[in-house]
């Protein structure tokens, strides 16, 4: 699924795009530690947290597409920490569950 | 879901905290960013609570403006907070009583004139989100709220400034005296690359910048991915605990032909039962280092997980030091055998 693909699927608005990013999967977390040990590589990450954190979280597992609960802003911080590591951001207005569902054409990605 | 976070507005218009320090992104100088890891230490060292007044002059909502001109006089202070038993309601600044008595109204009550939408801190913050505070808001003081939300101290611009200055020439001195006899590290032996990283308590901003560049590292020299990763997982659940748990510490890197290994130590306070610590799901991180999605309590286990032997050591009030290794010839599942060595794609020392 492409960025914007993702960004149709959950009604959002793409915060941080980048060109060739690509979601094969989902995974739904919003403890750090639980999306390290456990997220898989080129996924969704569904969250809400919208910190410089979840992209060091993004860039050492290898999670391609953020997608970004409750329409939480994107600090400046985060967006270019993640146009550096090549990490997109889609804001939706959903909530972690419903982004879920509105992705699950993905599969679930677990490490 | 909303994460909690957001302890700053009281009454009024709900406003994200983030959203408010996104609109005014923070000069990396006034926190430290370009600092020594010392002053970075400090920010982060010095919670609210200690740097604080704690001595409140107040009045009550039912007191006359006039009663609050005459605090605000007699005390030299330019804004008054509105307090009952503990609790806040409002602030009545120098502005609210110039306009009441331009406008005739110094005799009505505090409570029908005073600011409501209050920013406040928590007594439990480090120094260096006050100084965001100061750096995003025009206030020249905070009220500081403890956890039941009771008003227990005033910050002010001049109380930090005070506070680390002290401290500053505190540390310089130890800093003095250490100097002298400094000893540089070498690397010797089968190691043929080193490297390590200061990280600060508490200084989140920062935290994972070492597990990056660890994996920036292991990319460079054409580590296997599969092992690169789980190297980036413990390097960075041991750094993120350096950060959230110790009073600050080091990570290091040592690569050798055989095995990469990531080391942690901290200068305290320790642990007091490492097996319930090892265990999944148990921390002792406080509430808002979980909002900010740290402390899930697997950060041990993640790195045992991942790593193919683990070693941890601990004195309470103390240290902490954990061990992971990783073999970069794991055996070949054909046969059983090791893969032969790779060669390293930089020689050399120490860097």
């Amino acid at each position: 699924m492409t960025v914007a693909e993702v960004c149709a699927a959950v009604n959002g608005t793409v915060a941080v795009d980048v060109a060739d990013a690509a979601a094969t999967g989902v995974y739904v977390g919003d403890l750090l530690s639980d999306i390290m040990g456990h997220a898989g590589e080129d996924c969704a990450l569904v969250t809400i947290q919208n910190h410089l954190n979840t992209i060091a979280v993004c860039t050492l597992v290898g999670c391609a597409v953020i997608v970004l609960c409750h329409n939480r802003p994107v600090p400046p911080d985060m967006a270019e920490a993640a146009a550096r590591e090549g990490v997109a951001i889609v804001v939706t207005p959903l909530s972690q569950y419903a982004a879920a569902r509105a992705l699950s054409a993905l599969p679930p990605a677990e490490h | 879901m909303d994460n909690g976070y957001s302890p700053t507005i009281l009454q009024g218009q709900h406003t994200n905290d983030d959203e408010i320090l996104a609109k005014t992104p923070l000069d990396p100088k006034a926190l430290g960013g370009d600092s020594s890891v010392i002053i970075m230490e400090l920010l982060q060292r010095f919670k609210v609570r200690d740097v604080m007044k704690r001595q409140i002059i107040s009045v009550a909502r039912t007191a006359s403006l006039r009663e609050a001109q005459r605090l605000m006089r007699e005390n030299r202070i330019s804004g008054l907070p509105v307090c009952e038993e503990g609790r806040l309601y409002g602030i009545v600044s120098v502005n609210d009583i110039i306009t009441a008595l331009d406008n005739g109204w110094i005799e009505d009550t505090c409570e029908k004139h005073m600011a409501c939408n209050l920013v406040v801190l928590e007594a439990g913050m480090p120094i260096s989100f006050a100084l965001r505070y100061f750096n995003n808001y025009t206030y020249g003081r905070f009220p500081v709220l403890d956890s039941d939300r009771k008003l227990v101290g005033i910050l002010s611009q001049r109380d930090v400034m005070r506070a680390l200055l002290y401290e500053l020439s505190v540390e310089i001195r130890k800093l003095e005296r250490k100097t002298s006899n400094n000893v540089p590290v070498h690397v010797t032996g089968e190691h043929y690359f080193r490297r390590e990283w200061a990280v600060v308590r508490n200084d989140l901003s920062r935290a994972g910048h070492a597990a990056n560049d660890i994996k920036g590292i292991l990319r460079e020299r054409k580590v296997a991915r599969s092992i690169a990763r789980r190297v980036a997982v413990a390097a960075y659940e041991l750094e993120i605990n350096i950060c959230i748990h110790s009073h600050g510490g080091v990570l290091v890197l040592l690569i050798s032909d055989e095995t990469i290994t990531i080391t942690a130590k901290d200068r305290g306070p320790g642990i007091p039962d490492i097996e319930w610590a090892c265990r999944d799901g148990t921390s002792t991180a406080n509430d808002w280092i979980r909002s900010l999605g740290f402390g899930a309590g697997m950060g041990l286990s993640n790195s045992k997980r991942v790593a193919d032997s683990f070693d941890i050591q601990s004195e309470v009030g103390k240290f902490t030091k954990v061990t992971c290794t990783f073999n970069l010839n794991p055996p070949d599942p054909a046969d059983g055998r090791a893969v032969a060595p790779r060669p390293p794609s930089q020689e050399g020392g120490a860097s």
